[in-house]
C-alpha cells in the first residue's frame, strides 16, 4: 500500500471535480468578533479531488475561515457541511476524526521524537487502541500507514532522525506527513511554504502535486507561483467575503482582484 | 540594479543606513536570505512585497530587535549590527511597528514621554517638540490625558509616529502604516510622510499599498522570499507594470 | 436567645480593638515587604526568594548604622540605601544573565542566593539575636494597655513609603519607564528606554523597601539571621492573595490577612493563629486564583 509515484493530476485549469457533489460546503458562514465581521455569510464549496487555494490580502479572513473548518473557532452564524454531514461547531478532535486534517503555519512537530514516531502517533489516532499492552510495533496496519505517509513526503529515508535535526523545509514537509497519516479526505494546508527558500518551495510544490492525486486540498498561500501552478481553482477573500472565484487564469485577469491586492 | 539618477550628492555620500547581505532566522526558519539595501540621508525609500517575504523582519533587523546570523547593518557609516535596540533609538533610529504597539495603559502624553524624557532635552526643546507634534496631529493634543488603548486605530497610528518623532530621529522605519486604516486616512499618511521628508528625516517605508509607496518614495525595493528582487527609482515604474504584477499582484 | 446574648457579652470588645490596631500595624509592615516583592514580580517576572534575606540584612544594617550614628531615622535611610545598592549588584550578577531564560532558572537562582545570605549572616553576626531600641519610647493608654506610640509611627511610615512609591510610579520619568517596560518590553527598548537598567533599578527599589521594613521591625522582635523566613512566607501569601503584580491588591491583602490573624489570636494561641493566612491562601487559590483583587494588566 505504498503511495504511488508522481502521477499527473491533470492540468490545473481543466475544471476537474465540478460534476461530483461537493466534499465541503459552507452556507452563510459568519464569524463576528464583537462589532467586527471576520467572515460575512460565506457560501463556499469545494469538490472532491480538487486543489483549491484561498487567497486574499491581510485581514481578509483566511485564518478565520480555516479555523472554522477545523473546529478551532466556533462560527457565529451559518453551517458547514462535510461529506454530507453537518459539522458546524464540532470540536477539533471530532472534526479530525471525520477526515479533515490540517497543517499549521508555525511548525507543530514533536522535536524530541523521531520522524517516524511523529507520524506514527498521528496514524494511531485513527484507531481506538484500547490494547495498551502490545508493543506498538505489532500494529501492522499503523506501520504501513506511517511508511506510506513518510514516503509521500519524501522523508522515509530519514525515518529515524530526530525531528529537531531536520532542516526547516523538511520539518514543514514532516508536518504535512503527520496530517497525511490520518488518511484525511480533506487536507488543509496553512501557508505550507512560509519561511522557505526558493529551492525548498519548489520541493514542497512537487510534494503537494504528488499527494494531490487522491486527496482534496485547501491551501492558504501568499506565494502566487505555488498557487497558480498547483491549483485547479482559487477563491479570493476580502474583508470576510468572497470577492472572486475561478481558475488561476480567470483570477489573474480579474481587474478587481488586482486592485484589491495593489490597493489602487 | 542601478540606483536612481536623481540626487548625485546622495549617491556619492555614505548612505544613512546600509544593510549588507543580511541573513536572519526565527529559530530554524530562514526568513532573510541575504538582503542588501541602502537609504540615503533624508531619502524616502519604499520596500514592497507580499505577506511573509521578510519586509518586517528587515526592519526589525535594522532596529536590533532580531540579530542577523550573517551580514552587517551600518548607520551613518558606523557598524551597528548587534547593538541593543535602546542604543539605536538613542542614536536616531525611530521605529513604528506594524501593529503600532502603543503603550495602551499609558496616556497619550506618557506615550510621548517615553521618547521625550531623555538626556539632552531641556525645557525649551521639550516644548518645541511637543508643539511640533501637536501641530502635526491636533487630535493627539485633544486626547493627551486619555489612555492610549482608548484611541481609534487611526489615532493610534498617529500616536505611534508622533512617539517616534520624540526621539528626533534621522530615520524612521515605518512598517505598513496604512494597514487597517480607512481609505481617507491613507492620503493623510501620505501627507505625513511628505512632511517628515521636508524636515530632512529619512524614511524606510514598508508597504503593500503600491500607489502610496510609488508616490511617496524616491526609490523602491521589491522583496520576494527573503531577497531583494528588484530595485529602481519610483518614477521608473507605475502600478500597472509587469514587475509590480509579478511580485505584488496575483 | 439567652445563649446569643451571653456569647455577645463574652466578646472582649476592648481586646478586639487592641488587636485591630496590632493587626493594622503588622499589616502595614507586611504590606511594605510584599509591595517590594510584587513590584519585582510584576515588572521583571522574577519570583524573588531572597526577599526575606534582604529584609534581614536591612535589619542588621540598621543595627550597625544605629550603633555608628546613634540616630534611628538616619540608620533607616542608610540601611535602605546600602541594601538597595546591594540588591542592584545582586541583580546584575545573578539575574541579568538569566533574562529571557526559563523562569525556573530565576527561582533557583534567588533561592540559592537566599541560602547563601542566611548563612553569611549567621557566620558574620553570630547566632545571638541583636536588639535595637525603639526611637520613640512614649506610650499612650489604650484600654488597659500602655500602647507604644512607635507602633503607630511604623504603620504611618510604611503607608507613607508605599504612597511615595505609588507617586513615583505614576508621575516620575522612571515611573513612566517602568510602566512602559512592564507593558511592552520590546517597544520600550525601541523607544530608547534602557530596559536592563530599569530591571536593575526595580530590583534595587524592592530590596530597599524590604530593608526599610526590616529596620522598622527590628525594635519589635530583635534581629537574627532567620527572621526573614517567616516574613517572606507571609509576604508570598499576600502577593498571591492580592494578585501578583498588583500593588494596591497586596496592601489590602496584607492588612486583611494580618487583621484576621490578630483576631484569631484572641481565641487561639499565636502559633495557631498563623493558620488563618494559609486558609485564606487556599481559599483564594481555589476560587480566585489570579488574586482577590487582580486587575488585568
Amino acid at each position: 500500500m505504498s503511495a504511488a509515484a508522481a502521477i499527473d493530476t491533470g492540468s490545473p485549469a481543466d475544471g476537474r471535480g465540478a460534476l461530483s457533489s461537493p466534499l465541503l460546503k459552507t452556507e452563510l458562514l459568519s464569524v463576528r468578533f464583537g462589532g467586527l465581521a471576520a467572515l460575512s455569510e460565506v457560501n463556499f464549496q469545494v469538490a472532491r479531488d480538487e486543489v483549491r487555494a484561498v487567497i486574499g490580502p491581510n485581514g481578509a479572513g483566511k485564518s478565520t475561515f480555516f479555523n472554522c473548518l477545523t473546529g478551532v473557532l466556533r462560527p457565529t452564524g451559518g453551517r458547514i457541511m462535510f461529506d454530507g454531514e453537518e459539522i458546524t461547531g464540532l470540536r477539533s478532535n471530532l472534526i479530525s476524526q471525520k477526515g479533515i486534517a490540517r497543517s499549521y503555519q508555525i511548525t507543530n512537530i514533536l522535536p524530541n521524537a523521531s520522524v517516524l514516531e511523529n507520524v506514527r502517533i498521528a496514524a494511531q489516532s485513527r484507531r481506538h487502541a484500547w490494547n495498551m499492552f502490545s508493543h506498538h510495533d505489532t500494529f501492522a496496519d499503523i506501520n504501513e500507514k506511517t511508511e506510506a505517509a513518510l514516503q509521500a513526503v519524501g522523508l522515509l529515508g530519514k525515518a529515524h532522525e530526530l525531528a529537531a535535526n531536520l532542516s526547516h523545509g523538511e520539518q514543514r514537509n514532516l508536518e504535512i506527513g503527520i496530517a497525511l497519516a490520518t488518511e484525511p479526505k480533506l487536507l488543509c494546508l496553512d501557508e505550507p511554504t512560509a519561511g522557505m527558500s526558493a529551492a525548498e518551495t519548489g520541493e514542497t510544490k512537487e510534494l503537494i502535486r504528488r499527494i494531490a492525486k487522491k486527496l482534496t486540498i485547501l491551501i492558504v498561500e501568499h506565494d502566487m507561483e505555488v498557487v497558480m501552478e498547483l491549483c485547479h481553482r482559487i477563491t479570493v477573500l476580502h474583508y470576510g467575503q468572497i470577492l472572486a472565484e475561478g481558475t488561476p487564469q480567470e483570477i489573474q485577469d480579474n481587474p478587481r482582484v488586482q486592485e484589491v491586492y495593489l490597493k489602487t | 540594479m542601478s540606483t536612481a539618477n536623481g540626487d548625485a550628492a546622495a549617491e556619492s555620500a555614505t548612505p544613512l543606513v546600509r544593510v549588507d547581505d543580511v541573513h536572519t532566522y526565527y529559530g530554524k526558519s530562514h526568513i532573510l536570505h541575504g538582503v542588501s539595501l541602502t537609504v540615503g540621508r533624508g531619502e524616502v525609500v519604499g520596500l514592497l512585497g507580499r505577506n511573509g517575504v521578510g519586509k518586517s523582519t528587515t526592519l526589525k533587523t535594522i532596529m536590533g530587535l532580531v540579530q542577523p546570523s550573517r551580514g552587517t547593518v551600518a548607520f551613518g557609516g558606523n557598524a551597528i549590527t548587534g547593538l541593543p535596540p535602546h542604543k539605536l533609538a538613542r542614536m536616531g533610529i525611530g521605529y513604528v511597528p506594524e501593529d503600532r504597539r502603543i503603550f495602551r495603559l499609558l496616556t497619550v502624553m506618557e506615550n510621548l514621554r517615553t521618547g521625550l524624557d531623555r538626556a539632552g532635552v531641556g525645557e525649551d526643546k521639550r516644548k518645541a517638540l511637543l508643539d511640533k507634534v501637536f501641530a502635526y496631529f491636533p487630535v493627539l493634543a485633544e486626547r493627551r490625558s486619555q489612555a492610549g488603548g482608548t484611541l481609534s486605530g487611526g489615532e493610534q497610528q498617529m500616536l505611534a509616529i508622533a512617539r517616534a518623532m520624540m526621539l528626533e530621529p534621522r530615520i524612521i522605519l515605518l512598517d505598513e502604516p496604512t494597514e487597517g486604516l480607512m481609505p481617507r486616512m491613507v492620503s493623510q499618511i501620505g501627507q505625513i510622510i511628505e512632511a517628515l521628508h521636508d524636515e530632512g528625516i529619512a524614511i524606510l517605508l514598508v508597504e503593500q499599498n503600491v500607489p502610496l509607496t510609488l508616490q511617496a518614495s524616491k526609490r523602491v525595493y521589491i522583496m520576494e522570499k527573503g531577497l531583494v528582487r528588484h530595485h529602481c527609482a519610483a518614477s521608473e515604474i507605475d502600478v500597472n507594470d509587469a514587475v509590480i504584477k509579478q511580485y505584488l499582484g496575483v | 436567645m439567652g445563649a446569643i446574648v451571653e456569647f455577645l457579652h463574652s466578646i472582649p470588645i476592648d481586646l478586639l480593638i487592641i488587636q485591630t490596631v496590632n493587626g493594622i500595624v503588622t499589616g502595614m509592615i507586611l504590606a511594605l515587604v510584599a509591595s517590594g516583592l510584587t513590584l519585582i514580580f510584576g515588572i521583571m517576572d522574577v519570583v524573588n526568594f531572597a526577599h526575606g534575606e534582604l529584609f534581614m540584612l536591612g535589619a542588621y544594617m540598621g543595627v550597625i548604622a544605629f550603633a555608628v550614628t546613634g540616630n534611628f531615622w538616619l540608620a533607616l535611610v542608610l540601611a535602605a540605601l546600602i541594601i538597595g545598592l546591594f540588591g542592584a549588584a545582586l541583580q546584575i550578577v545573578t539575574l541579568r544573565p538569566l533574562i529571557g531564560r526559563d523562569p525556573l532558572n530565576t527561582i533557583l537562582a534567588t533561592f540559592g542566593v537566599s541560602l547563601v545570605l542566611q548563612n553569611y549572616a549567621l557566620w558574620q553576626f553570630g547566632p545571638v539575636a541583636r536588639k535595637m531600641s525603639e526611637p520613640i519610647g512614649a506610650e499612650f493608654t489604650l484600654f488597659y494597655l500602655q500602647y507604644p506610640w512607635y507602633r503607630i509611627v511604623i504603620a504611618v511610615l510604611s503607608g507613607a513609603i508605599i504612597g511615595a512609591l505609588w507617586l513615583f510610579l505614576k508621575f516620575s520619568k522612571f515611573g513612566v519607564w517602568i510602566r512602559a517596560t512592564t507593558q511592552d518590553r520590546v517597544m520600550a527598548q525601541a523607544m530608547g528606554i534602557p530596559v536592563p537598567l530599569v530591571y536593575t533599578g526595580v530590583f534595587a527599589l524592592g530590596a530597599a523597601m524590604a530593608a526599610a521594613s526590616g529596620v522598622l521591625f527590628a525594635p519589635f522582635g530583635g534581629v537574627d539571621s532567620s527572621m526573614g523566613l517567616q516574613w517572606v512566607l507571609e509576604a508570598f501569601i499576600v502577593v498571591v492573595v492580592g494578585g501578583m503584580g498588583n500593588l494596591a491588591g497586596s496592601i489590602v491583602a496584607a492588612i486583611f490577612i494580618s487583621l484576621l490573624e490578630a483576631y484569631a489570636a484572641v481565641w487561639l494561641n499565636p502559633s495557631q493563629a498563623v493558620i488563618v493566612s494559609f486558609v485564606v491562601l487556599i481559599l483564594t487559590l481555589l476560587f480566585r486564583p489570579t488574586g482577590l483583587f487582580a486587575t488585568p494588566k
